[in-house]
């Protein structure tokens, strides 16, 4: 708007073809309040509020057999903020059992809660998760395939072996090859996920 | 002026010089090619005599006195090309000579003047020449060239000038008298120019730099446009570029009209686009861009007054390498051990995620008057509004909305008064007073980077200039600047008690907490206080001695104040600090200069002390629902940069030109002693060029660059747990890419295929090897190589 305004009052000079030192101070103040004006239009301050679209704050994964529900939760309210995540392991597993496992992303800063799995869901060829587990005899397969018939990972089935202990990593990957080797590493993408879990088998 | 010219003219025909038995008499006229009418005030110099004479009113001159023999006359005028004639005089001779108008706007330079900004300060330049050889380059490629420049690149597209290692908002661009304020904060923001709407480029490495601003610590960059000759013109040219590498290439146009009265105005265009570049071994996926750019401008010049009104608007979409998205630190370490990036497509002309999009206009309008026996008053006003957009990869329907998107407004008036009347004593004083809004555009989806803000600013300068003898002036001045920003900024409540800012800040705090956030205005006021001191002697005719010492004082910007969050180009978090403060540098520079075209050189050596400089270092790891991602806080430390400039050129032979520069620089963190990080290594550049004149301008040249590995530089790695391989990983993101040398080939030639106007032909090529290399000072080093060959073809017509 300004700019038009700049315009005009160049092409009304132009007619003119006469310039004293006067009438450009003139047009100087008249830019200048025109600039003023235009400011204060737009003075709309406090929109910096902008809720995190894509934020997660909760990871959960939840591992069923029957009544034996286990549920492994990693929560971040504060997003990249300096607060440290919080780890919650419902309980341990039970061995030589197989769990059918579902994993679910929240971000819990909008109320209610909205849930970022469907998301992963429909844009299931851009994304893929990975388990790895350091517990020995562990094994997690994923049940679930993306419009592509390759896997996703939302849906996997967790089979213990004997008693012992170590982690579960859940990564998700954004835009990795697929399909690929399996691995996190094989498949590139970034990544939007990666969290740790220590877990009993008992 | 005209006055003085014509009696200059009248003084000179007749002069009489004292040869004996010798009667004969030359008489001319000069007149333009175009119209047939005579120049005024041209100067004729017979070179084997050195006499001289300047065309009179009716463009006539004389020679009275001649001897019979060879006379080589060389033939001047500001807007023209220089011409050389060479005849034997026999008899009283009438000579009618015409000259090519024009031709300084159009090719070159033609005219040598010593236009630097001041007498006394340190500088260099880049001419319409070297400017339309980066037609399809950024500013800070051009700028590049010259030594002590370097450049801060995130990939190819996205250069940012640095000078002496100091970039950002140590710089000061000046694009036409109007200081650049398009959020240079940033590490990956570079300068929204066209070089192609400018005509001279000067960088002044001294402390010249008082009329612009305080706090030019690194330097200032001054963009100029062109003074046109008072006199009934049009022209126009066009330049087109083609380049093998990204299958691109740029087109630009322009088009001037001059009247006699003193009215002008200019039209200029340019586009620009490219597909993916190349390295040497693989295309970098996602490098794209594309620019559309027009200026336009309109005025009036005279003696006594005149104005200028211009206006500009740039518009750039830059692709980023899209390898270099990157979710956490564990994707950092796998892109670092690998030799390829992870994404390496076919070539294409598609911008997609990460890219930036940033609009900017700026426009300005100038009038000045001069008095009689006073001195030059002018007034501007100018505005710019910058608009920057940042696309990336995002999740869902937000992919099409821009992750940041920020409106920078800024305007200011600035009264400026030039008194020289006095001969020796001149006086440069004025007044400065800017707005500036920052708008955090609402919708993205994501925290705003930079908040909203308002910053008011006021300064007065004061800048005399006292010729000491014959050959030697000294510059001083003097200048105070306030500032004030207030900012509207919601802060993570853990973040800002974990600072500590609810014990420091409470004044900032409103009261208001929406969840888990708190509402706060920060606000801060500075005063500055900035000097200079330059002097220059003369020895000889072409030897000279500067001297230039600045104190400059610089407020932490936005960035340095305000940023938090994720980069993920740079897999870490970015924290300012409500608590910085700002930095005070004391700047020394020499240079002991010969200006000559047989043998010149500058050597310019520099010490710089900066008091709480401001830097962006890794503190430590924070975990996130990403996994762990390195945490990159501002902090301030007592630094040095120290250095030497050299440039050489010598004529080896009668058509050859040796050309060489070399740049060492050192940079230390005093506080911490250890070296500075991001600091331009030792670089040194050779170049040949074979001119020959007689063959259409024929102008071949090779050259070489070689950039030697950055080896002092501050160990910043740290170890991270990989939970896909169960180790832990050292991440290397300080260690420097090894040394490099390139090596270039230019050709040009002009052709006059018609009566009028030209048409110049350019053949070069970049890389000339097809060397594969990184760059410690780009920012995506850690991802691809460098840009390997390209082979450029350029036609430029001038009608």
């Amino acid at each position: 708007m300004l700019t038009l305004k700049l315009k005009l009052i160049i092409k009304k000079y132009l007619k003119m073809k006469k310039l004293n030192t006067l009438k450009s101070i003139k047009l100087l103040a008249i830019l200048f309040v025109s600039t003023i004006v235009m400011t204060s239009c737009s003075d709309d301050h406090d929109h910096d509020h902008d809720h995190e679209g894509e934020l997660i704050t909760t990871v959960s994964y939840t591992l069923t057999n029957g009544n034996d529900v286990v549920t492994l939760t990693f929560q971040d309210t504060d997003g990249d903020g300096p607060n440290l995540p919080t780890t919650t392991i419902s309980g341990p597993l039970t061995a030589n059992t197989t769990y059918t496992g579902l994993v679910q992303l929240l971000n819990e800063t909008t109320s209610p809660a909205e849930n970022i799995t469907n998301e992963v869901q429909q844009e299931g060829d851009e994304h893929e998760f990975f388990y790895v587990s350091t517990v020995s005899g562990l094994t997690i397969t994923k049940t679930d395939t993306d419009g592509n018939g390759n896997p996703l990972g939302i849906a996997t089935s967790l089979s213990t072996g004997t008693a012992g202990s170590g982690s579960i990593t859940v990564i998700l990957k954004h835009e990795p090859t697929k399909p690929n080797n399996g691995t996190a590493a094989g498949a590139g993408g970034s990544t939007d996920v990666e969290v740790t879990f220590n877990v009993t088998v008992q | 002026m005209q006055k003085l010219l014509i009696f200059c003219a009248f003084l000179l025909c007749f002069y009489n010089t004292k040869a004996q038995n010798c009667t004969y008499s030359l008489k001319g006229k000069v007149t333009d090619f175009h119209d047939n009418t005579s120049i005024v005030g041209a100067s004729i110099h017979i070179v084997n005599l050195n006499k001289f004479a300047t065309s009179n009113f009716d463009g006539e001159f004389v020679f009275n006195n001649l001897c019979e023999g060879k006379l080589t006359i060389e033939i001047k005028h500001i807007a023209c090309e220089t011409k050389r004639i060479v005849f034997t005089l026999t008899k009283d001779t009438f000579k009618e000579i015409s000259l090519e108008h024009h031709l300084e706007e159009l090719k070159e330079v033609v005219v040598k003047t010593n236009t630097k900004t001041e007498v006394t300060s340190i500088e260099q330049s880049l001419k319409k020449e070297v400017i339309t050889n980066f037609t399809d380059k950024s500013l800070g490629d051009a700028l590049n060239t010259i030594s002590g420049v370097s450049s801060l690149n995130t990939g190819n597209t996205i250069v940012k000038p640095m000078i002496h290692g100091l970039h950002s908002s140590r710089l000061l661009i000046i694009n036409n008298n109007v200081r650049m304020f398009d959020q240079e904060w940033g590490d990956e923001h570079a300068p929204n120019i066209d070089i192609n709407a400018s005509d001279r480029i000067d960088v002044v490495k001294g402390a010249n730099s008082l009329k612009y601003g305080s706090d030019a610590i690194g330097g200032l960059i001054l963009i100029k446009p062109k003074k046109y000759a008072i006199k009934d013109s049009l022209f126009g040219s066009t330049i087109t570029s083609l380049n093998s590498n990204g299958f691109g290439g740029s087109i630009n146009s322009e088009i001037v009209k001059t009247y006699n009265s003193g009215w002008y105005s200019k039209l200029q265009a340019n586009y620009r686009k490219f597909g993916d570049f190349r390295a040497p071994d693989y295309y970098l996926t996602n490098s794209g861009l594309e620019n559309i750019n027009t200026s336009f401008r309109i005025g009036f010049n005279s003696y006594e007054k005149g104005f200028d009104a211009y206006y500009s608007y740039v518009n750039n979409k830059l692709a980023i390498l899209q390898s270099s998205h990157i979710g956490n630190v564990n994707d950092l370490v796998a892109a670092i051990n690998s030799q390829t990036p992870r994404i390496t497509d076919d070539f294409s002309y598609d911008i997609n995620y990460p890219r930036q999009s940033i609009v900017h206009h700026l426009g300005k309008v100038e009038a000045y008057k001069r008095f009689k026996n006073f001195g030059k008053l002018s007034v501007q006003y100018d505005f710019q509004l910058n608009r920057r957009k940042e696309f990336d990869s995002r999740r869902g329907d937000l992919s099409n909305i821009p992750v940041i998107d920020l409106r920078l407004f800024t305007t200011s008036i600035q009264p400026d008064l030039q008194i020289d009347y006095l001969e020796d004593f001149r006086i440069n004083t004025g007044l400065l007073v800017r707005y500036q809004q920052n708008d955090a555009v609402s919708g993205t989806g994501a925290s705003p980077l930079i908040p909203d803000y308002d910053k008011y600013e006021a300064g007065i300068y004061a800048i005399v200039n006292y010729d000491l003898n014959e050959s030697t002036e000294v510059n001083a001045g003097l200048r105070y600047d306030y500032s004030r920003i207030d900012a509207r900024k919601r802060y993570s409540l853990s973040d800002w008690n974990d600072k500590n800012y609810d014990v420091l800040f409470p004044e900032f705090e409103t009261g208001e907490i929406d969840g888990s956030r708190i509402v706060t205005r920060p606000t801060f006021t500075f005063n500055n206080i900035s000097a200079s001191l330059g002097i220059s002697k003369r020895f000889n005719t072409d030897y000279a001695f500067l001297f230039n010492y600045g104190l400059a004082q610089r407020v932490p910007n936005p960035s340095e104040l305000f940023s938090d969050g994720l980069h993920h180009s740079a897999a870490r978090i970015e924290t300012g600090l409500l608590t910085i403060g700002k930095e005070t540098a004391n700047k020394f520079v020499a240079s002991l200069e010969r200006t000559n075209e047989n043998f010149g050189f500058s050597i310019s050596p520099y010490y710089k002390n900066i008091n709480n400089f401001i830097q962006l270092i890794p503190t430590g790891i924070r975990t996130t629902i990403r996994g762990a991602f390195p945490v990159w806080e501002y902090n301030q430390v007592n630094a040095q940069i120290f250095g030497v400039d050299i440039d050489i050129n010598k004529k080896i032979a009668n058509q050859f030109d040796y050309i060489g520069s070399l740049s060492l620089l050192q940079g230390d963190n005093l506080t911490d002693d250890i070296a500075l990080i991001h600091m331009p290594s030792a670089n040194f550049s050779n170049r040949i060029v074979y001119k020959n004149n007689e063959f259409h301008e024929l102008k071949l040249s090779i050259h070489q660059r070689t950039v030697f590995q950055q080896n002092r530089f501050p160990d910043y790695n740290f170890t991270t747990f990989n939970p896909t391989t169960q180790q832990d990983v050292l991440v290397d993101i300080s260690s420097t890419p090894p040394s490099y040398t390139l090596f270039g080939f230019n050709s040009s030639a002009v052709f006059y295929p018609l009566k009028k106007g030209s048409l110049q032909l350019e053949f070069n090529v970049d890389n000339l090897f097809n060397v594969a290399y990184r760059e410690n000072l780009n920012r995506l080093r850690y991802f691809a190589d460098e840009l390997g060959r390209n082979v450029n073809l350029k036609i430029k017509i001038n009608y």
